[in-house]
């Protein structure tokens, strides 16, 4: 059965379905009870599950990671919200410190089965604070997983794998995607969250990219010349470097997007990567489209600091010439 | 260089056992033990002591990394975790030896985290205790939470979170506190006002007393005589009992000293005055309670030797045990990183032991 879905809406429905399937899974967060979230991704659920299970915390975010940690030692299943990207840090050290190493301290005894969903990334006109992509800081902890859809598909896919996951799961939500429709089948087994699915076949070029900024690959792949294979990663850690590597061998060249500053960014990580295994077939350096290395803009500048479909085929242009 | 001499709690702390070992009755606790009881709470008072010095000197003997003492707050620590139930969950720091003995820790898995074989040793859901939680005041945070649980399953179960006077100034802290009002969790927070963080003295940074912070988060503070082991156990019952009725949580602050140094590394005579030390002395957890035995005819120097003689013989098994620990497989350090199966860290793993299978007699197992 396939529904027509905004990425909001669609993550709603695999909060919908998680809470359904497993009585421990619970919501706590931020004004996600009755105001449903301030982009209404909880919208309803307090409603038709009540106190219990939809709790509205009080306005600290290290008390929301840091209590869920004991819950999840009752035997709960938290899945949290951040308001946004930049409000993340002061739970920072209650994810670092705690979340991401208690199940290593304890020999296994402890699993702290925790989703913590953050809407991030720029796009939106937004004030300071609101626009950020921190992923990186994640994806380099032991510990924790980290997933980000870019689709109302994978959207419900990886949400439900991230609360169905005994690890901790960071979980970045494309906040600028978040009312683009798709179509949402929620029967089908889905396409393993955790590994690199291709979202457009090409021969010259491989174009990786996550969240917000596989949509503007997209664009850039019906906008070039030449013929462009576009991979959306889904899971920033573990990285399927595999699946990334399979794709050079057939296209020679790469090009890596993300929104977050390049200086030591998923990019580089994945550069270093492939220009080892794929080293013999690379026909060009690999390139990166990035956020610049400063503090996001202003809103009114956004537009020169987002990777755009523009910079994009430029990167392209200078892998298919070098 | 700030010297200080030790300052006495500002308004009279509960107090059922004076320092000079009288009992002593109180407006609004009381606490009624068997004889059997009292003999129980000294034993084990002189088992923590003895745990702490002989881990004091395995330090100094090079087979413990670091020891963070306990001495001078046995009662506070022994005390409240006697009032526990045995599902009750604490939530230590890393000084709370005496806790995680009366939670039934076995003492060598202390002993790993701080000779650096483990992170935490044992398992904190067996023993309802936690690991040790080493970042200040992140336990609080942890034991509120769980404390929230225990509200939604609907259960009488409680939690108690441990933390010092230092702890009081961090964000998680003050968080906890506000997160355990809101729900009405039932979490007992429990502050050894050791007076000291590290070289700070608590009077530095303690404006109001840590005991009526608790006003301004809406819940029951008390200050109680940390060193004295029944009033300890009587405000600790009736904040669980509290807690159980769905009242919400209580801030006990349990005024004590910190005998020794901050852990193995520190140097006292660099910032306190030895009287102090000399001060607190007269009024040890442990003597006030013996003195009361004694003069009571509820225990004999029998007894007392029999303890001592046991402590004795425990500590003499004890050292062989620590001196011949063994060490964990290299390979191990990629255990448990992930719950679920990890394929990038399981090959990072295989060649870790690749590698070091290329050395001969390498050792390094999987």
């Amino acid at each position: 059965m396939t529904t027509e879905l905004t990425i909001a809406k669609s993550l709603n429905q695999a909060l919908r379905t998680a809470m359904e399937e497993d009585s421990k899974v619970l919501l706590f967060g931020e004004d996600i009870g009755k105001l449903g979230g301030v982009f209404r991704v909880t919208d309803g659920l307090h409603k038709d599950f009540g106190d219990h299970r939809v709790l509205d915390s009080p306005l600290a975010e290290s008390g929301i990671v840091g209590t869920a940690i004991g819950l999840a030692m009752r035997g709960y299943r938290p899945v949290l919200e951040i308001q946004f990207d930049g409000f993340v840090f002061p739970a920072f050290d209650q994810i670092i410190s705690q979340l991401a190493k208690v199940h290593r301290r304890t020999n296994g005894s402890v699993k702290l089965p925790i989703t913590i969903r953050i809407p991030y990334g720029g796009g939106i006109g937004a004030v300071e604070h609101h626009s950020e992509s921190p992923e990186t800081f994640f994806t380099h902890i032991p510990g924790l997983r980290v997933l980000s859809p870019s689709d109302p598909q994978s959207a419900y896919s990886c949400l439900l794998s991230a609360i169905r996951s005994n690890d901790p799961v960071i979980f970045f939500e494309p906040k600028r995607r978040y009312w683009d429709k798709g179509y949402v089948d929620r029967t089908q087994s889905p396409a393993d969250p955790w590994r690199a699915r291709i979202v457009r076949t090409g021969s010259d070029v491989t174009v990786v990219a996550y969240g917000p900024m596989v949509k503007t690959a997209l664009q850039a792949a019906n906008a070039s010349e030449y013929s462009l294979e576009v991979i959306d990663l889904q899971s920033l850690s573990p990285l399927d470097d595999r699946s990334i590597a399979d794709s050079v061998e057939r296209t020679g060249r790469l090009v890596i997007v993300h929104e977050a500053p390049g200086n030591l960014g998923l990019g580089a990580e994945i550069a270093a990567r492939i220009g080892k295994s794929c080293f013999y077939t690379l026909e060009a350096p690999i390139e990166r489209v990035t956020g610049y290395d400063i503090p996001y803009p202003p809103s009114k500048l956004e537009e020169h600091y987002l990777p755009d479909h523009d910079r994009i085929l430029v990167a392209v242009d200078s892998v298919m010439e070098a | 260089m700030t010297m200080t001499s030790a300052p006495e709690p500002q308004s009279p702390a509960v107090q059922l056992l004076t320092p000079e070992g009288e009992l002593v009755n109180h407006e609004s606790y009381s606490l009624d033990l068997t004889h059997a009881q009292y003999k129980y709470l000294y034993r084990e008072m002189v088992s923590v002591r003895r745990l702490d010095q002989e881990a004091t000197a395995l330090q100094r003997q090079g087979e413990l990394g670091l020891w963070a003492s306990s001495l001078g707050q046995e009662a506070a620590q022994v005390g409240s975790a006697f009032a526990l139930e045995k599902n009750d969950f604490a939530f230590p720091t890393y000084r709370e030896h005496g806790v995680a003995w009366m939670r039934g820790v076995d003492p060598m898995k202390i002993m790993e985290v701080y000779r650096g074989i483990s992170n935490g040793g044992w398992d904190p859901l067996e023993h309802r205790c936690n690991s040790y939680t080493i970042v200040i005041g992140n336990q609080v945070l942890n034991g509120v939470g769980y404390a929230m649980g225990c509200t939604l399953d609907q259960s009488d179960d409680a939690a108690i979170t441990y933390f010092g006077d230092g702890a009081t100034a961090q964000g998680d802290v003050n968080e906890g506190f506000v997160f355990a009002s809101t729900f009405d969790a039932p979490v007992v927070f429990f502050c050894q006002n050791n007076q000291w963080a590290i070289s700070q003295p608590s009077e530095k940074f303690v404006k109001t007393p840590i005991y009526k912070r608790a006003d301004g988060f809406g819940f029951p503070g008390v200050l109680v005589d940390g060193n004295d082991i029944l009033a300890v156990i009587a405000v600790t019952k009736a904040a669980l009992d509290r807690a159980r009725s769905g009242a919400g949580p209580t801030l006990i602050e349990a005024f004590t000293y910190r005998m020794g140094a901050h852990t193995t590394s520190d140097d006292p005579t660099r910032y306190r005055h030895e009287n102090d030390l000399q001060n607190w002395k007269l009024r040890d957890p442990i003597e006030r309670l013996k003195v009361m035995l004694a003069r009571n005819g509820i225990a004999d120097r029998n007894f007392f030797d029999a303890i001592d003689s046991d402590a004795d013989a425990w500590a003499h098994t004890f050292r062989a045990a620590v001196r011949s620990m063994g060490e964990p497989a290299p390979g191990s350090i990629f255990d448990n990183v992930y719950a679920d199966r990890h394929e990038a860290l399981d090959a990072q793993r295989a060649a870790f032991i690749d590698y070091h299978e290329g050395f001969a007699d390498s050792g390094v197992t999987s």
